[in-house]
């Protein structure tokens, strides 16, 4: 355990590295942020005032060994527009962002297994089938078009529910978030379920799939020759069997929500990192847009790491030496 | 006979005419197709067929396993007298895993791979009898030294995984006998190993149900196993007994040209030293099966009578054939060629 943790630290800094270089290219290739921070009437003076001083003038490799030498010391640099170090204006926002799609895994896990398992139990009943078809529904819906419909429906028509912002923020052993008052779950509850929408339908589909093809393996029916109660035989040789393929799936999924919540965040004004992204790249706010593709990249390494640790558990077959 | 000696003798299992069939989308597949036969407490039944003859449908229509699309249709199913063919799913739950256990085919991928080996033969306790989880792991840890696997308290904590296929065998049988059944079925649960370790399975098993009164159905598609160990041989072709008896009966004087023909493929003392004879043919499909005797195109016996059914005809207790035209005594291995 310590060797595989050890080595696949040394490995993400790697990834880390070489992350950071092609982001900088990347981000450098966009476009020159001079021209929308610096106002046209500027005189020449000022213009390369500001150039120097934001570090510009310099060449490439250069800029890059600067930031570097700053995420060494911890700095990822500041804002050119906010004018503040670009990792706390992410970390500022990503409470909400991680509210948002925490709630959105949460919705999708607790309805999507228990909804794949009935699908794949019943496969041949009308309630199996219409499971199955309406998470292919889901799965061909564009987020945005149903986050609108859904603000349509239950905010503008029915006016059950908020459309926009993160409401009221309480306090909780020390975490501040939404989830802790009931204004903020108003709030929440809109935009995680249009979250929820993919990560649901892929759950129902990969549990059903699983519970079919499982079922009819051999072990499944020694359970059921035992004598087992059905609650016993779904819920631990089941589920323990088909939450390998699952648990990676949960994994997978909450790094790209987390990390591209950014429609949800638009359509329901959202104060998350999607927004911080979008203004920033449209002010071409390089050190913000660096810093932020860099914490995704952390944030994604970290839930690997963390489904191997899982599966490791789900699956004694599985050595995290070996992997 | 007195009511009191008929009770003394009561079977621990007696199937009368029993047919399970499958209803596919390509057809009715009637895998069991008439079957009966009954074993008495202590008593070792061998059922002796080709793949596919319906000896795994057999042993799951007793357990009322049968999946859709298939069904038991016809016939009864008496455990210790009860009715049991179609009885309440609460009804065969209690039975299944507690009188009534079932040993299967492939060790290999009969345990769950991802609970241990305590969690999966507590469980089977606790499904049957109101005992602490302390309690279940002494029995289960018994039951792991009984059938021979060495310090078993620590490998009640393995996973299957970390068993060769000979222990993996050994602890699906000592899952089946966790809750002391009446009646274990064992569905060829030897296939899979080495010779030498099968002898000692079947040795191991043989004593624990002798021991403790237990009928065993021993489920092979090899004579010499059954050789061993059974007390009667049922031999199944084409989901039907085509012949039964004593062992003595089938081994030595066996009438129904498939039996022959199995017995052919066996290496004994009088077939030493010559080729083995195998059975030309395979099993018919169960498909939509045409009337007459399935054993048929396959048979060097059969006439134009054939294309009846043939009617079960029994000499003596237990002793039956299904053929119009069974060898007797001393013909059989001319007819045969086996001397050729
Ligand atoms: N679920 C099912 N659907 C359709 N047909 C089935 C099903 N299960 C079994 N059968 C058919 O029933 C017949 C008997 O199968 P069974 O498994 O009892 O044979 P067997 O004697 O145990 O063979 P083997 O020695 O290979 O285990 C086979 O022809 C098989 O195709
Ligand atoms: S009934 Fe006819 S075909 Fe069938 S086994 Fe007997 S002789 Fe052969
Ligand atoms: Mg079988």
């Amino acid at each position: 355990m310590t060797i595989f943790l050890i080595r696949r630290l040394m490995q993400s800094f790697v990834v880390l590295l070489i992350m950071s270089l092609v982001v900088f290219a990347g981000v450098y290739a966009i476009g020159n942020p001079v021209d929308v921070l610096i106002s046209p009437e500027a005189t020449e003076l000022q213009r390369e005032q500001t150039i120097q001083q934001l570090g510009l003038d310099r060449p490439m490799w250069e800029q890059y060994l600067i930031f570097l030498k700053n995420i060494a010391e911890g700095k990822l640099g500041t804002s050119f527009v906010h004018n503040r170090p670009a990792i706390t204006l992410i970390l500022e926002r990503f409470p909400a962002t991680f509210e948002l799609a925490f709630s959105a895994l949460v919705i999708a896990v607790f309805l999507g297994i228990p909804l794949g398992l009935w699908a794949g139990l019943r496969a041949d009943s009308f309630s199996g089938r219409s499971i199955i078809s309406g998470s292919i529904i889901l799965f061909s819906m564009p987020t945005f078009w149903v986050g609108l419909l859904m603000i349509i429906a239950f905010a503008i028509n029915l006016n059950w529910l908020p459309t926009s912002g993160r409401g009221e923020v309480g306090t909780f052993l020390g975490i501040r978030s939404s989830l802790f008052t009931i204004d903020g779950l108003r709030h929440l509850v809109l935009p995680a379920t249009n979250l929820a929408l993919y990560p649901l339908a892929l759950i129902i589909r990969l549990t059903a799939s699983g519970t079919s093809e499982t079922m009819s393996l051999d072990f499944m029916r020694s359970a059921r020759a035992k004598g087992l109660h059905a609650p016993r035989i779904v819920f631990v040789h089941l589920l323990k069997n088909i939450l390998i393929p699952i648990v990676t799936v949960i994994g997978l999924q909450f790094s790209v929500i987390l990390a591209f919540a950014v429609v949800t965040e638009s359509i329901f004004s959202w104060p998350g990192m999607g927004r911080l992204i979008i203004e920033s790249i449209n002010l071409l706010d390089r050190p913000v847009i660096v810093a932020y593709i860099l914490v995704t990249i952390l944030i994604f390494m970290l839930i690997n790491l963390l489904v191997d640790v899982l599966y490791s558990f789900l699956d004694p077959r599985v050595r995290l030496e070996k992997m | 006979m007195t009511p009191a000696s008929q009770k003394a003798v009561e079977p621990t299992i007696e199937i009368e005419n029993l047919k399970t069939y499958f209803f596919t989308r390509s057809g009715v597949v009637k895998s069991v197709d008439g079957v009966s036969y009954s074993v008495a407490p202590g008593e070792i039944l061998g059922i002796v067929g080709e793949s596919g003859s319906g000896k795994t449908v057999t042993g799951m229509s007793i357990m009322g396993l049968v999946e859709k699309p298939g069904r038991i249709v016809e016939g009864s199913i008496r455990f210790k007298g009860e009715e049991i063919a179609n009885a309440s799913e609460r009804r065969l739950r209690q039975l299944r895993g507690g009188a009534i256990s079932m040993v299967f085919q492939d060790a290999t991928t009969a345990l769950n791979p991802v609970l241990r080996v305590d969690t999966q033969m507590v469980e089977t306790l606790r499904a049957h009898k109101k005992i602490s989880r302390r309690e279940a792991l002494k029995t289960a840890e018994e039951m792991l030294a009984r059938v021979g696997i060495p310090t078993p308290e620590k490998r009640l904590k393995s996973y299957p995984h970390e068993f060769s296929g000979g222990m993996r065998q050994r602890v699906s049988i000592a899952m089946a006998l966790l809750n002391d059944p009446d009646l274990i079925i064992a569905d060829e649960p030897t296939t899979a190993l080495d010779v030498t370790v099968q002898a000692q399975v079947l040795l191991e098993t043989q004593k624990l149900c002798r021991e403790k009164g237990t009928s065993l159905i021993w489920v092979t598609h090899d004579l010499t196993v059954v050789a061993g160990l059974a007390d009667k041989v049922c031999v199944m072709y084409a989901g039907r007994i085509v012949e039964s008896g004593s062992v003595d009966d089938i081994l030595d004087n066996p009438q129904h040209p498939y039996t022959i023909g199995l017995i052919g493929s066996i290496p004994s003392s009088n077939t030493r030293g010559r080729k083995l004879q195998q059975i030309e043919g395979t099993t018919p499909s169960l498909l939509n099966i045409k009337p007459g005797c399935a054993f048929r195109e396959r048979c060097w016996r059969a006439t134009s009578a054939c294309q009846e059914e043939p009617p079960e005809s029994s000499f003596g207790p237990g002793r039956t054939v299904r053929c119009f035209h069974p060898c007797l005594d001393g013909e059989q291995y001319e007819s045969a060629g086996l001397n050729a």
